[in-house]
């Protein structure tokens, strides 16, 4: 599904990813993982395309299509979804209508009619209620307020809405006391099946107890420097990254 | 930062003026200039009573001793007011009867603008007063109005008709000297629109008046009455454009409104006239209007809604005074500047009776070197006990060129008040588009949505098919530079 080969990036000149290769298929879950400032924010913002980080070599293909060349309304559409680490506030804008928004805009590049605002709102229901969450989600303004653990259960509820063949959770974990973490992983679990696959980017191994993963790799200066299953995930824990991380 | 501000930019340019454009209208105009033959003829020509008369004359006293206003935040070169010519109708027959009688090349202009001039309009429920240039041509729905008694007709027409009650209202909201344009409006206008709604009266549909300018450099000085006596409600609409030009084209319109007892007036406005040049800011219209409105009665109520997107100069400040005990008065305002467009708008609040209220809600979006002004004043009589005033004015800036002023001034008399004033600037910001178009959705509905959720609470005043067309204006003004 997503194929990553010898990527190097970064942004403002400097190269912070210094050749990167993995390969997702579906049905998987990645972890990568890796200390502070080893490239993992650098390699979301590049698979997510945004427009202030810059490849410099190296292929991402998306279904054999190149990922790169597509601008990031195009990712979506073809089913990359982003969960950001820091989900931007658009006061006036509301949530459910931002949602629907952009359920509309895949349905229209599909060539189908937009949905019927009732049964749309049928549809969000449903899904907020496989997901636990309250109705406030529906009549707040986009993220407009929102404590961290309630932007990151609106990301997955994006996720569940836009149904992606691939999403990337950017340091979902990342501010969420023990409680919002189990609500989050537990939408997350909801979300998977065998046609989809997920990144879990995440400093702390934590939140692997909640979605374990098939696959750990440990990002350091750049690079992928291990691989394992989930047992590499909880030596980390255990051990530290100073374990594993060259030292200068 | 200030590339990316740049780019968000780039993407509020204005398209090249959809609606550039003039109709080959043989007309009837005066030499340019300005004394008092010229005031004489412009009365004689319209075979106006002799009060009228006088009105004119006293207001070009006035005028010849006043200076044009140095105060707004605005820029532009000295106005030649003997280059303007005061007077220009089309040269077609006197009254019309129905539609088929307006020259086809005036139906034509009307169509290319989309003016639903037509049945549709009517099958709308909206009588539409179609003022091109300076005089009125068409007139719909006038018959369905009158069987309530509820008077909608050119105000040239209404000096003829009833002569005594224009008499009776004009220059009572704004005197003949109030300021230099309402002074030279007051001498020269030649039409606009005069309402009256009789008491105990609802007005069975909402009254829409369409008008643009077109010969060029012709001073367009429209004159609107509108008069809402005990218990009646009226909702008017007011929606402009103009024809491209390379010669600036002054506008000093003046409206007056007055409520009685129990009586509501809901004024909307949406305005799109030529800007001027994108890149040079040369051409465009100087907007200099004089709006007000006065709550004589108890319980009255004047609601102002703007939607301005056009015009070189904007200089408008639609106002209420509040004389009547318990009356209340509003202000909706957005006002979108692009290129080098500058406009200095608010609101007046005057609270003269007891237990008045007031609010003023105002949104400013500036993009690429204009510069959006909001002044507003609240003043508070000494008897105006229990008054009150909620006001709050947002501003949002696009790119870094671009700037946002606030000027309020409250002024109270009165130690029982209760006075509030919000302010908060904002900016669309390239993290915000990006989340959209990380959703995909495309660039241009992101911001389409961000601008009509910043201007919510004053679309939402707006008589429903008017806040789809402002929707329309913003987004036409945003569109096109997308992408």
């Amino acid at each position: 599904m997503l194929e990553i080969k010898d990527l190097h990036a970064g942004v403002d000149g400097s190269e912070i990813i210094k050749g990167i290769s993995l390969s997702v298929n579906k049905g998987e879950i990645h972890a990568i993982m890796g200390p502070n400032g080893s490239g993992k924010s650098t390699l979301a913002k590049i698979l997510s395309g945004h427009p202030a980080y810059e490849t410099t070599a190296g292929k991402v293909t998306f279904d054999a299509k190149d990922l790169l060349e597509m601008d990031a309304e195009e990712r979506s559409i073809a089913g990359v979804f982003m969960g950001f680490q820091y989900p931007v506030e658009v006061p006036g804008v509301n949530n459910a209508e931002f949602l629907r928004m952009a359920h509309n805009a895949r349905r229209v590049s599909a060539g189908e009619e937009e949905i019927d605002p009732l049964d749309f709102d049928e549809l969000l229901s449903e899904k907020m209620k496989t997901l636990g969450m309250e109705k406030k989600y529906k009549e707040r303004n986009l993220n407009d307020g929102f404590s961290g653990g309630e932007k990151k259960k609106n990301e997955i509820l994006q996720m569940a809405i836009l149904e992606p063949k691939l999403a990337i959770l950017d340091e979902t974990d990342s501010g969420l006391d023990i409680d919002a973490l189990r609500i989050v992983s537990e939408g997350v679990n909801k979300l998977r099946n065998n046609n989809n696959a997920l990144i879990l980017i995440t400093h702390y191994q934590r939140l692997l107890d909640y979605i374990k993963p098939d696959f750990v790799h440990v990002l350091s200066k750049g690079k992928i420097i291990k691989s394992g299953d989930k047992s590499l995930a909880l030596e980390l824990e255990s051990q530290g990254y100073d374990w594993i991380t060259p030292v200068n | 930062m200030s590339d990316e501000q740049n780019s968000v930019s780039d993407l509020l340019e204005d398209n090249q003026y959809k609606y550039g454009f003039t109709t080959d209208v043989e007309s009837d105009t005066f030499a340019k200039g300005l004394n008092e033959d010229v005031v004489r003829a412009i009365s004689k020509k319209k075979n106006e009573p002799e009060f009228m008369l006088n009105f004119r004359l006293k207001a070009y006293a006035k005028w010849k001793t006043m200076k044009e206003p140095a105060w707004p935040n605005v820029h532009y070169p000295s106005i030649d007011f003997q280059d303007i010519s005061y007077y220009s109708a089309p040269k077609k027959k006197k009254v019309l009867e129905s539609l088929d009688e307006v020259d086809p090349e005036v139906m034509r202009t009307f169509e290319k603008l989309g003016i639903p001039l037509d049945e549709q309009k009517k099958l709308a429920n909206v009588a539409v007063d179609a003022v091109f240039d300076s005089v009125s041509v068409a007139t719909t729905h006038k018959k369905k109005l009158m069987e309530q008694g509820i008077i909608f007709c050119p105000i040239s027409e209404a000096l003829q008709d009833y002569p005594e009650l224009v008499e009776e209202y004009l220059g009572t909201v704004v005197p003949v000297g109030d300021n230099y344009y309402a002074a030279l409006n007051s001498a020269v206008f030649t039409d606009g629109s005069f309402v009256y709604i009789p008491p105990d009266t609802i007005s069975p549909m909402e009254i829409s008046t369409y008008f643009r300018i077109n010969t060029e450099e012709t001073g367009q000085f429209e004159r609107t009455l509108i008069i809402c006596a005990e218990n009646s409600y009226v909702s008017y609409l007011e929606g402009c454009t103009a024809p491209q030009f390379d010669t600036n084209q002054l506008h000093a319109a003046v409206v007056e409104l007055v409520t009685m007892d129990n009586a509501e007036i809901k004024y909307s406005t949406v305005q799109n006239w030529y800007a001027g040049d994108k890149e040079t800011g040369k051409g465009g219209i100087y907007n200099f209007v004089t709006k007000r409105g006065k709550c004589a009665g108890e319980n009255s109520k004047i609601s102002w809604t703007q939607v301005e997107t056009g015009s070189a100069i904007t200089w408008k400040y639609p106002s209420c005074i509040l004389q009547g005990d318990n009356s209340s008065g509003e202000f909706y305002s957005v006002a979108l500047t692009n290129g080098h467009m500058q406009a200095d708008t608010g609101t007046k609040m005057i609270h003269i009776g007891k237990n008045t209220r007031s609010s003023i809600i105002s949104k400013g979006i500036s993009a690429d070197q204009s510069s959006n002004s909001y002044r507003g004043q609240v003043k508070i009589g000494k008897n105006a006990t229990n008054a009150r005033n909620y006001s709050q004015c947002d501003s949002m800036l696009v790119g870094d060129k671009s700037s946002a002023h606030t000027f309020p001034y409250i002024e109270t008399a009165n130690s029982s008040v209760q006075v509030e004033h919000e302010a908060a600037t904002s900016k669309i910001s390239e993290d915000q588009l990006f989340y959209f178009e990380s959703r995909g959705i495309s660039r241009e509905n992101a911001i389409e949505a961000v601008i009509s959720g910043f201007c919510k609470d004053v679309f939402k005043q707006l008589p429903m098919e008017f806040a789809v067309e402002a929707q329309k204006l913003l987004t036409l003004k945003l569109e096109d530079s997308v992408g």
